[in-house]
């Protein structure tokens, strides 16, 4: 156990960095996406609709083979590290996508006609008035999407990035331990989702409506 | 003093579907008038509000808003542009205040006139203690919307509005959403706009309120304007069969 430590110390390190890489991509992706979904084009709605409904109607693993193995066949050459994370970055943004725009329609219809009312633009409603109370209302949601993106990270074993779950499945073979393996790295996912989930307590109570 | 109305609605229909909501209305409201309107749940009485400033635009006719033209026909950026800087001009107050919660009382007050005006910090809090003052409220100016009583609320709405020195004030069911015993604290702001000769249109299910402050009441009933007149006429002396009735249920108690 003790001598495998530190090769799980690394892992989880590409752990983290798999999740937090893919959480930033995410969010660009569901900001992307429900930007586009919000849309008053129906071209830019309905693309919105088709990346929400494709990734979600699709295995996360599948995703993450087609970038991977079938990325080459259209000439994306791509390392297992960055394929993952391109794969979770797009997948998690999906859901981040119907997070955001859930946030973002729920704010009620009264604060937008306020806004319009005293002469102010759809942006400058948007900026000031819509947003700043729907970024409220999606951080804990995106606690979820996140704390799942980081268990999802676990797929990209599957590709040979030697992150957590790879680890472990490597050192079986060595140690004839599995128990002790997947326990170990089960309890490192653990921690790092609980470290998130304080996180994400705290700027949820930081940005709280007064 | 013009003429001219300042708000002038011209043949006003709307349809949402094959159900007619405003039937051919023409309203004229000079400056300094205030107008209520009254009339059963689902008359349209919000709807022509809401179309003076084009929050629910209409099917047909004209709105203006002194000489310009409200409901214009432009190409949508155009239109943008055009009915943001007529709304400047139309200070509306809805039933549910719709105070913007994230914002304290001040940045109510402020964020549109700093936006549009291009006023600076120091204007606008100038801007915020005047019309704060204007409304009794100056010791809540650092309080945010979720620490006020609907009263309280609904008085801020009225100066954030008030900021703006909108030309004319819409009111829509200002009181209803609030007990009974805050109503009077807004019943008196809008008193006092009166006295200060605000051009006031106020949709109300206060006919008591209509009675005391309005220069004219229009009866509204499925969607078109049944009768009108100065508020001694139409509370004491109603012509029509429809608002005589109307009346019989609401003054009930009153009279
Ligand atoms: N968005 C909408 N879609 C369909 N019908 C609507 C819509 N908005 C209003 N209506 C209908 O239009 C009619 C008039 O509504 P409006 O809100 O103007 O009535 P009102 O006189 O203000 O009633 P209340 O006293 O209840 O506020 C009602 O029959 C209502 O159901
Ligand atoms: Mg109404």
């Amino acid at each position: 156990m003790l001598r495998v430590f530190p090769f799980f110390l690394q892992a989880a390190w590409v752990t983290i960095q798999l999740s937090v890489l893919s959480c930033a991509m995410g969010l660009v992706c569901g900001a992307l996406g429900a930007a586009a979904r919000l849309s008053r084009s129906p071209a830019l709605r309905f693309t919105g609709a088709t990346y929400v409904s494709v990734i979600r109607g699709t295995p996360a693993l599948i995703q993450v083979f087609i970038l991977y193995f079938g990325g080459p066949q259209i000439g994306i050459q791509l390392e297992a590290f960055e394929a993952g994370v391109l794969a979770l970055g797009f997948n998690i943004g999906a859901y981040m996508t119907e997070t955001m725009r859930g946030a973002i329609i729920s704010v009620d219809r009264g604060q937008n006609e306020a806004a319009r009312t005293l002469g102010l633009s759809r942006f400058e409603t948007f900026r000031s008035v819509i947003l700043p109370q729907a970024l409220r209302l999606m951080i804990r949601p995106l606690g979820v999407n996140i704390n799942a993106l980081i268990k999802g990270t676990a797929l990209v074993a599957a590709i040979s990035v030697v992150e957590l779950t790879y680890t472990a499945q490597r050192y079986i073979g060595s140690t004839y331990k599995p128990f002790e393996m997947f326990f170990l790295a089960g309890s490192i996912y653990m921690v790092i989702i609980y470290v998130t989930g304080l996180g994400v307590s705290w700027l949820d109570r930081r940005v709280a409506l007064k | 003093m013009s003429d001219r109305p300042i708000i002038d609605i011209r043949h006003a229909a709307k349809s949402y579907g094959s159900l007619e909501v405003l039937k051919d209305i023409s309203l004229q409201v000079q400056t300094g008038q205030i107008v209520a309107i009254i009339g059963p749940s689902g008359s349209g009485k919000s709807t022509l509000l809401r179309a003076i400033n084009d929050l629910d635009p209409l099917s047909s006719g004209e709105v203006w808003l002194d000489d310009i033209q409200v409901n214009k026909a432009l190409p949508t950026r155009q239109y943008e542009t055009h009915i943001n800087s007529v709304r400047q001009n139309i200070g509306m107050v809805f039933q549910h205040f719709n105070l913007f919660p994230h914002l304290s009382v001040r940045d109510n007050i402020t964020l549109a006139p700093k936006m549009l005006k291009g006023i600076s910090k120091a204007e606008a809090d100038q801007l915020a203690v005047e019309q704060l003052n204007k409304v009794g409220l100056l010791d809540r100016i650092d309080y945010y919307p979720s620490q006020l009583s609907g009263g309280q609320k609904q008085r801020v709405a009225i100066a954030r509005a008030l900021a703006m020195k909108p030309k004319v004030m819409l009111f829509d069911e200002a009181t209803s959403a609030l007990d009974p015993e805050l109503v009077e604290e807004v019943n008196l702001v809008m008193k006092q706009l009166a006295e200060e000769h605000m051009t006031m249109i106020i949709v109300t299910h206060e006919m008591g309120f209509a009675q005391d402050v309005c220069d004219r009441v229009l009866f509204m009933d499925q969607g078109v304007v049944v009768e009108e007149g100065p508020p001694d006429v139409i509370f004491r002396n109603p012509a029509n069969e429809r608002t005589k009735n109307f009346l019989r249920k609401h003054l009930k108690g009153q009279h």
